[in-house]
């Protein structure tokens, strides 16, 4: 057995978590990112926590990675230059995308519309035609192909995609295309749509393929730098990358599919809350990740995440597995202000960022925060990160004033109106995954992690009636803790698009099998035993006509054993759950997908010294806060010396490095057998 | 005789205070159900009228029938003063008939759901929502026949009737209606979801009440009604001038060869009440472009204008209702009388919002857009497939298409893009699947934006290969009048729709046009009309006119429109521009505010020359009298 290292690199800080696999115990260490190059503070990272477990890089066998590198490459447009080449009569298809406006009613007045991901004079059209069966309707014009592509080499791109309309049907002329890209081009990477995502919709195809071409050169420069620099470190363990959609990938395949790693932050934290789940023996979780400018909430049920088969990034919709993620801009650096024309008091989507930052960070902050108000309550004492880091209250309460005199209420209303609205929002994101689904939040935990997130989970855990609220431990590093604790993960899909009833079963396992041995094949070349590797299908079902599809997860034995009426009779069930009714409509079955996974990891939690229940050895301090209209008497402990079984009544305040946890009046924590805080009512 | 609402707990809600923060919270979780709704409907819908391009509209009213989210405003109160019947827990209330609602729906395709909301025997709340079915029988595939003489041609009226009667579903009532459209199919699958959204309303409104108290619920629609009533007040004394301003625009014709169709409005401030009158506006149409169009609904277009011009931070209700007054003159294009037809109303409902950016922008040409909404074209395929081994089944397409964004004070307007909100395109390949067609062409129309400092946005040019015999319809508008631009900016260019035969013979038809034959490989080009212009595009930077050649949005021909002198690898000649923009400065006259061509005379003159088409011949009203 050896160790394994996640790695997850945020906007202001890198966390590392250095997992002994056989021992189960870890060390954590934070260090400031270097956004000029991250591995730079992956680095100082490494070295600084290797020093502290006493472990030397070549005992790393495995060094995981959650990374925004992708999606900030999209988000601020520093993607590859990419060269698109589509059917003769569709070159605007990325500009004029859905013909979708966001908004409302007259939304458009003020709308800025974004400019395409591949230029549209960097975007060529060829002659030759498929149908949508497949069949070709006119030939490819070769000549034509040769001269588009030599135009586009005097474009100077640095990417070529194709995507030609019905491609998911044949990719027999995308093919051909690529060939002659690799003579026309020599140097530059081709991406073919039907290979990046064989489904059909020509636009979300188009814009996946570019996103992938796009991100591709900016992936696999970061990667192969991070190789370079932890080669020389004497790090031999092999990288890999957590994909979107929670699993990981081997470094070398995330550059040719990047497209798979643009949600990589967000699901470091899921991933992580599945292993708290696991080892605190809570199987249904809502996770709460709060950060500076922004919430992330999921959904777990029976310690699986929710996914979903789009990618939501900025104002792109791709196609590519991701966890089922909501994101509201609700954090610790929302605004706070009042509209003068309604007087309604309103938090974010604004944010202060680290830079200016709240007013009680003392960095130029202005503008009142939901920091502040947490610090004007005394939710937030004064001294954080052991004490080096000292809190501006009386500058927090000027800026909320403020607030509370456009409202004509006091200081502390106004400070709590602002934190009851920024619950609200996480509230309504968290209503999005769960009730809207069809779930009962009452049959799930909520976690609160990501800076704020404990502080948090304790009141939105009371509008939703999800009990109990969890700290867990870690709470700061839990993205780096989901990175070194989730497997591998690859998949493919394709479109089927037949009728339920005009579907043979024996097609249909043909075709899985067939699909089953690609993504197998895929996880066996990153150096998976093959003795590790399960798969698993998903058929997405739609009554005909609809636009759309439920995923159903099924299994090769439950295909043999129930046929396609056994799939259809869960789809009715989900649907009900989903919409309250059933159709007397046929059945389609739209699309197909196989998973191959490695082996899920038993990576136990260490227990903590167990204590008698009495957690008064870990006080800090007594503490005063505003809670329910009053003042209460509160107390501050020192998570650390917390013992397994204290029982801390509210209110109170756990600190600890990088977080803080938040006990409401009218509840109670358990501090249970690894040191997670379970908070229930009392 | 109103309405008589049945309630078995008649305590009066009680006022309570509210303070701002639940306020806010609950207008959030409010507009939350709201989005729930669309979401709901999207998900579970079958026509791709509803499912792919969403044309449907939900709202949550309080238990007075106000509107608290939504986007187009109230009918209840009216419908309710109309309704003779009773109204109680379990009832829920069906209906398309536009007559029978005050034109809270304005043609019968438009379905409409509405949910009275109890909770504890008390009325709470309304939750509706309205969607386009794809047909309901009459006279054409699609019930939209241009030609219509009366709403009798137009399929099947649904009068307010009861769907579900005090919880009882009404079994009969829908085998009748749904006998009645060619896609039974699809209407109840869209029935289906629009019932289900009203039911998830519901449940999130009666989970509020739950959560806060009826007393707090109800007495916080009323404050939002009050906050929105207090913002609007603000903001109408200092954005609408007590002198008069008007403005007017036209349909381009009836679909029957008359036309053009003036519709005018003047709008006004008195004390604190603005007056929007629509005196001067045409008489109505003996064809089915008549939009009856509802004063509540007009009010919250207006309030949805004057806040997104002015102030986009401002949530609107229907709490602004008393300071607005529209004056719609009865028989004129925009009041029919019964049984006038209406199922061509939506050039005039697109025509609408050019109105208002035309009225409100007038006196503040910062915030000025240029024309563009203008219609929202449709085209009708249907038939029996004729392909091998499809055995001649029956298929029908309805496809709304999309014009150009007007240029804005923001930027240039997008290409191809929809006006109306969350509308999609259906993808090709779906159509392609689906449909006996192949699209050989969907881009944009290039110079078809007008020339502006901001280009208004480029129509679509859309080509239909048939690969089955069957008919076409098509109703789109803005192919005689152009599309206005502004502050000095040019026209948009206009809509087109021509027929290529197999041996490649080319046949320019009407823009509305009923059950026009295909035959396999025809290839109908649909072109919509560009966006205005916004500013002088004598401004604009030439090198961004030369970028946008090599993007093939605009033609090197097309440039000369900017004063810019380029070649079609976007080089641009200097010299030759400034020269040629010195000699345009200097040879026209002063920039118009408003510039919508060269008025209805001289197009009607070179009509034929420009368009292919002859001119449409002015209306005359012999059997009824002008509107007043």
């Amino acid at each position: 057995m050896g160790y394994r290292l996640g790695v997850d690199v945020g906007g202001t800080f890198t966390d590392l978590l250095l997992f002994d696999t056989a021992t189960g115990a870890f060390w954590r260490h934070k260090t400031p990112s270097t956004p000029h190059d991250s591995s730079e503070g992956i680095l100082n990272g490494v070295t600084a926590i290797c020093a502290n477990a006493g472990v030397a890089a070549n005992q790393i066998d495995y060094f995981l990675h959650g990374t925004t590198v992708a999606t900030n490459a999209v988000l601020e447009g520093k993607g590859a230059k990419v060269g698109l080449v589509t059917t003769e009569g569709y070159r605007d298809i990325m500009q004029i995308a859905r013909s979708f406006v966001p908004g409302g009613l007259a939304a458009w007045i003020i709308w800025p519309k974004p400019q395409p991901l591949a230029a549209l004079e960097n975007t060529v059209t060829v002659k030759g035609r498929m149908n949508a069966e497949g069949k070709e309707v006119r030939p490819l014009d070769e000549a034509d192909v040769r001269t588009q592509l030599t135009y586009l080499k005097g474009q100077g791109v640095e990417a070529i995609t194709v995507s030609l309309i019905n491609a998911y049907a044949s990719g027999a002329h995308e093919a051909r295309i690529g060939k002659i890209a690799a003579e026309v081009l020599p140097d530059i990477p081709v991406s073919l749509s039907h290979e990046v995502l064989p489904e059909m919709q020509e636009y979300e195809r188009t814009l996946t393929t570019v996103a992938n071409a796009s991100v591709r050169p900016v992936v696999g420069k970061y990667v192969s730098n991070l190789r370079n620099r932890l080669a020389k470190e004497g790090m031999t363990g092999k990288l890999s990358l957590l994909r979107s959609d929670g699993g990981l990938m081997s470094a070398a395949k995330a550059e040719e599919h990047p497209v798979s790693i643009l949600m990589s932050g967000p699901a470091g934290g899921v991933t992580g809350a599945i292993w708290v789940g696991r080892n605190a023996g809570i199987k249904n979780i809502l996770t709460l990740d709060v950060g500076g400018t922004s919430t992330d909430v999921a959904l777990i049920e029976n310690l699986e995440p929710r996914r979903q088969r789009t990618t939501e990034v900025g104002h792109l919709s791709v196609r590519a597995s991701a966890l089922d993620v909501k994101t509201v801009g609700a954090g610790g650096g929302s605004i706070a202000y009042v509209p003068e024309l309604t007087r309604a008091l309103r938090v974010g989507p604004q944010s202060a960022g680290a830079v200016p930052g709240p007013v009680a960070y003392g960095k130029g902050g202005v503008a009142p925060t939901v920091t502040d108000a947490n610090v004007v309550l005394g939710y937030l004492p004064e001294n954080l990160l052991g004490g080096t880091f000292k809190l501006d209250r009386a500058g927090a309460k000027a800026a909320v004033q403020t607030i509370a005199d456009a409202l004509g209420i006091d200081l502390m209303a106004a400070a709590r109106g602002i934190i009851d609205i920024v619950n609200e929002n996480m509230f309504g994101a968290l209503r999005m995954i769960s009730v809207q689904q069809g779930y009962a939040p009452r049959d799930f935990a909520l976690m609160g992690f990501g800076g704020a997130g404990p502080l948090h989970v304790n009141a939105v855990a009371k509008l939703m009636g999800s009990w109990p609220a969890i700290s867990p431990v870690s709470p700061g590093v839990l993205c780096a803790l989901g990175d070194a604790t989730t497997r591998m993960r690859t998949e493919t899909a394709r479109s089927w698009s037949r009728l339920a009833q005009d579907t043979k079963p024996e097609d249909l396992v043909a075709v899985l099998a067939e699909m089953a041995e690609q993504v197998t094949g895929e996880l066996l070349s990153d150096g998976v035993p093959a003795d590790e590797i399960t798969t698993a299908f998903e058929v997405d079902v739609r009554y005909a006509g609809q636009a759309f599809e439920v995923p159903l997860t099924i299994s090769a034995d439950l295909l043999a054993a129930e046929g396609i009426a056994g799939i259809l009779g869960r789809f009715d069930e989900e649907h009900k759950r989903l919409f309250t009714f059933n159709m007397d409509t046929p059945h389609e079955i739209v699309n197909l997908r196989a998973v191959a996974l490695g082996r899920a990891l038993d990576l136990p939690s260490p227990p903590i010294e167990k204590g008698n229940g009495d957690p008064s050895a870990a006080k800090l301090r007594d503490h005063t806060l505003w809670m329910d209209g009053r003042e209460h008497a509160a107390v501050i402990y020192d998570r650390a010396l917390l013992k397994a079984g204290d029982i801390i009544p509210g209110p109170a305040i756990v600190c600890e490095m990088d977080s803080t946890t938040l006990i409401e009046s009218d509840c109670v924590g358990t501090v249970d057998h690894v040191g997670n805080i379970l908070i229930n009512l009392a | 005789m109103p309405a008589t609402i049945v309630q078995t707990n008649t305590t009066p809600f009680k006022k309570v205070a509210i303070d701002p923060v639940t306020l806010d919270i609950m207008e959030n979780a409010l507009r939350n159900a709201r989005v729930e709704m669309d979401a709901t409907l999207v998900r579970t819908a079958m026509s791709p009228g509803i499912r792919e391009q969403g044309d449907a509209f939900p709202l949550i009213a309080d238990h007075t029938g106000k509107m608290i989210v939504g986007q187009f405003g109230s009918f209840i109160g009216g419908f309710l003063d109309n309704y003779e019947g009773t109204l109680e827990d379990g009832d829920m209330i069906f209906l398309s008939d536009p007559y029978s609602v005050g034109g809270a729906v304005s043609h019968s395709n438009d379905w409409l759901v509405l949910l009275p909301v109890f909770k504890d025997g008390r009325l709470i709340a309304y939750t509706s929502m309205f969607g386009h079915q794809s047909d309901i029988g009459g006279k054409v595939v699609g019930s939209m026949p241009i030609n219509a003489r009366s709403i009798f041609e137009e399929g099947v009226r649904i009068p307010p009737v009861k769907i579900w009667k005090k919880g009882e579903y009404n079994d009969d009532l829908m085998k009748l209606v749904m006998h009645q459209t060619r896609k039974p199919d699809w209407c109840a699958a869209d029935l289906n979801a629009l019932i289900a959204s009203c039911r998830v309303a519901a449940r999130r409104v009666v989970e509020m009440a739950e959560r806060f108290g009826d007393d707090v619920y109800v007495s916080a629609t009323q404050e939002l009604l009050a906050r929105n009533h207090r913002a609007m007040k603000t903001l109408l004394s200092q954005a609408v001038s007590e002198e008069p301003v008007s403005f007017e625009d036209y349909i381009c014709d009836d679909g029957m060869g008359f036309g053009p169709y003036r519709i005018k409005c003047t709008m006004r401030r008195e004390g604190e009440v603005v007056i929007l009158d629509f005196d001067g506006t045409d008489p109505q149409s003996i064809a089915s472009i008549n939009f009856y169009l509802n004063e509540n609904m007009f009010k919250m277009f207006f309030g949805i204008y004057m806040i997104m011009v002015f102030d986009p931070q401002i949530l609107f209700n229907d709490g602004f209702y008393d300071l607005i007054d529209v004056r719609i003159p009865e028989g004129s294009l925009l009041k029919p009388k019964f049984p006038a037809a209406l199922s061509g109303r939506t050039h005039a409902l697109g025509r609408i919002f050019d109105i208002l950016g035309g009225l409100l922008g007038q006196k503040t040409p910062e915030f000025l857009n240029a024309a563009g909404f203008s219609s929202s074209p449709h085209l009708f395929y249907s038939g029996n497939d004729q392909r091998p081994g499809k055995g001649n089944a029956w298929f029908q397409l309805f496809q709304i298409g999309f014009g150009g964004i007007p240029g804005r004070p923001l930027g240039d307007g997008p290409d191809g893009h929809s006006l109306w909100p969350g509308f999609t395109n259906v993808p090709n390949e779906f159509l392609e699947r689906y449909f006996p067609m192949i699209i050989e062409r969907y881009e944009t129309e290039p110079d078809s934006g007008g020339a502006g400092l901001h280009r208004g946005g480029n129509g679509i040019h859309m080509t239909y290969r048939f690969l089955s015999a069957g008919t076409i319809s098509i109703h789109d508008d803005r192919w005689f009048v152009p599309p206005w631009g502004v502050n000095g900016g040019e026209p948009g260019k206009r809509a087109r729709k021509i027929l290529e035969k197999a041996d490649g013979t080319q046949i320019i038809i009407g823009n509305k046009v009923e059950d026009i034959d295909v035959q396999v490989d025809d290839q109908l080009h649909f072109i919509t009309w560009g966006g205005g212009g916004w500013g002088d595009a004598l401004e604009r930077d030439p090198a961004l006119v030369a970028k946008e050649i090599t993007q093939g949005l605009v033609t090197p021909e097309g440039a000369r429109d900017y004063g810019v002198v380029v070649d079609a690898s976007g080089v641009v000649d200097a010299a030759a521009t400034d020269k040629l923009r010195a000699d345009m400065r200097a040879s026209r006259g002063e920039l118009l505010l408003f510039n919508s061509g060269p008025g209805i005379e001289v197009l009607r003159a070179n009509c034929l020359a420009e368009t292919g088409l002859p001119a449409p011949v002015q209306p005359v009203w012999q059997h009824l009298e002008a509107a007043e």
